[in-house]
């Protein structure tokens, strides 16, 4: 039995236990990997060229794309304590950090997924019901059409249209920028965590995969959740159900490698293996988070009728309810000397 | 040259001078630090073992800090120094992360601080000022490169441990034990 005692540290700024990330963090990790679930869906279907089929993924759930990147990158701000000097970031490309390469492919891809919003967007307007508030900032850009009895909008200026042509022209191309730009946003949220060797809950190389499937499968939940064509639910639905399954294997395997491995590896098993993580992690996050909608799923795919808003919650809750815990857990497992 | 540390467990008797020193050297603002103690008892009643020791930044050769800060501020000056530059440093935390010894805090101003082992004094030829003031001298500084130097000497005299070595950052602290 060991007992470490720190005297000397009558300081109450120190603390024992190291907690300097918190939910902000969280919620930039959850935000940034839903961004990259639904552009690398929205990509995937473009280069298939099932944009017909599968619309919801390609022109409704990317709105969700700069809205969370942009939501998230707030939270990431406000989490600096040096703000005034966050520029230094964008002076060096440091390789050997991903949070410094994580930055510069943020300030790539935020831009990116505007545009890609931009160019459906005079598809998907008429769709919604303006006569409120949005019109008057919508005239900004657009001009209103009533030629062909239904209601259209044209863009205003002609620059716009040209641009607009020249990128549905030349969508695939981008559809495989957004791809790349997307995993490496995916994997990076993960990479983010299992850098830090100081770490051993995070410093596991299962980290990455599994933040990018968790990003993945909260992706595909929003588009559930948005489609009202059953076709593309059903599609959504399975590939979710899919995800999940090589989630719980990722998760198994993380957990195995813990247990067999050194020391310290075994102590951080330890707290989700009988220890303070243990029912938060199986029961709220593997059991709400995962089992449940994976159940659900499977009855949807054999014929019984399922809200698929509950699905949609209950895995969009466990991903963010995930990396509440990794965040956490993470900072309360350390060395021990 | 290759600046270390070396700390007699046997002789420390935890009475934190060397905490108070450093925060009167360094200016270190109220209720942070850069030095602390750890009494580690080891063992079960009655076979007990008590350990003393002041821990700070171990200036390690494979420096994690450095690796994961995304502008550069955390550097190694030479001698093998970790330093933060306030005006690159972000805040963001991905040192204090990556530091196996909790050796760093965020500054009431915003920026990461952490031991310098006193690089100012150093270049003057003096003795970091934890070291200067130890009231036991159970700490030692010098160039581990010198095999003439005190801490060579007591390295291969004496037996001794680093922490948490199994981390990988080859810190260059050790204590005798």
């Amino acid at each position: 039995m060991e007992e470490i005692i720190t005297s000397g540290r009558n300081i109450p700024h120190i603390d024992p236990i190291l907690d300097i990330w918190g939910l902000p963090i969280s919620l930039y990790l959850f935000l940034g990997g839903l961004a990259a679930g639904i552009t690398i869906f929205a990509s995937v279907v473009t280069i298939l060229k099932r944009e017909q089929q599968y619309s919801t993924a390609v022109k409704i759930a990317p709105i969700i794309t700069p809205i969370a990147l942009a939501v998230g990158l707030f939270f990431l701000l406000i989490d600096l304590h040096h703000i005034l000097y966050a520029w230094q970031l964008f002076t060096t490309i440091r390789l050997e950090s991903p949070m410094s390469w994580g930055a510069w492919t943020l300030l790539v891809i935020t831009p990116l997924s505007i545009v890609w919003v931009a160019m459906y967007l005079k598809d998907i307007l008429p769709t919604f019901d303006f006569s409120g508030c949005c019109s008057g900032i919508l005239k900004l850009l657009f001009v209103e059409n009533n030629s062909d009895e239904k209601l259209n909008w044209e863009w205003k200026y002609s620059f716009l249209v040209d641009f607009e042509k020249f990128m549905l022209d030349n969508k695939r191309v981008f559809a495989w920028i957004m791809l790349v730009l997307g995993i490496v946003v995916g994997v990076y949220t993960g990479i983010l965590l299992s850098a830090f060797n100081a770490r051993p809950l995070w410093n596991t190389e299962i980290l990455g995969p599994l933040f990018l499937v968790s990003g993945l499968s909260t992706g595909a939940a929003a588009i559930m959740w948005l489609s009202n064509d059953h076709n593309e639910i059903k599609m959504f639905s399975k590939i979710d159900l899919f995800l999940i399954l090589i989630e719980l294997f990722l998760i198994v395997h993380m957990m195995m490698g813990f247990v067999a491995g050194p020391e310290i590896k075994a102590y951080a098993a330890g707290f989700f293996l009988g220890g303070e993580f243990t029912a938060v992690f199986w029961v709220l996050f593997v059991g709400l988070g995962l089992v449940i909608p994976l159940l659900l799923e499977t009855m949807e795919l054999i014929g019984r009728k399922i809200p698929i808003g509950i699905v949609a919650f209950l895995i969009l809750a466990g991903g963010l309810l995930f990396r509440i815990i990794m965040v956490d857990a993470g900072q309360v497992i350390r060395y021990l000397y | 040259m290759r600046y270390g540390m070396v700390i007699d467990t046997l002789k420390c008797v935890g009475c934190t001078d060397c905490v108070v020193a450093c925060q009167t050297e360094n200016n270190v603002p109220l209720g942070y630090a850069r030095d602390w103690v750890s009494e580690a008892v080891i063992g079960t009643y009655p076979e007990l073992h008590l350990e003393i020791r002041t821990e700070r930044c171990n200036h390690c050769d494979d420096t994690p800090c450095v690796r994961t800060c995304p502008t550069g501020a955390s550097h190694v000056i030479e001698g093998g120094i970790v330093k933060v530059t306030p005006n690159e440093c972000i805040g963001c935390a991905a040192c204090i992360e990556s530091c196996p010894y909790d050796a760093r805090f965020v500054h009431p101003e915003g920026y990461v601080d952490k031991c310098t082992f006193c690089d100012h004094r150093v270049a003057n030829g003096q003795d970091p000022a934890c070291v200067s003031v130890c009231p036991t001298y159970c700490m030692h500084f010098g160039d581990l490169d010198d095999p003439n130097s005190e801490v060579s000497k007591l390295l291969s005299t004496r037996q001794s441990k680093v922490l948490a070595p199994e981390a990988g950052t080859k810190p260059q602290i050790f204590y005798l034990i």
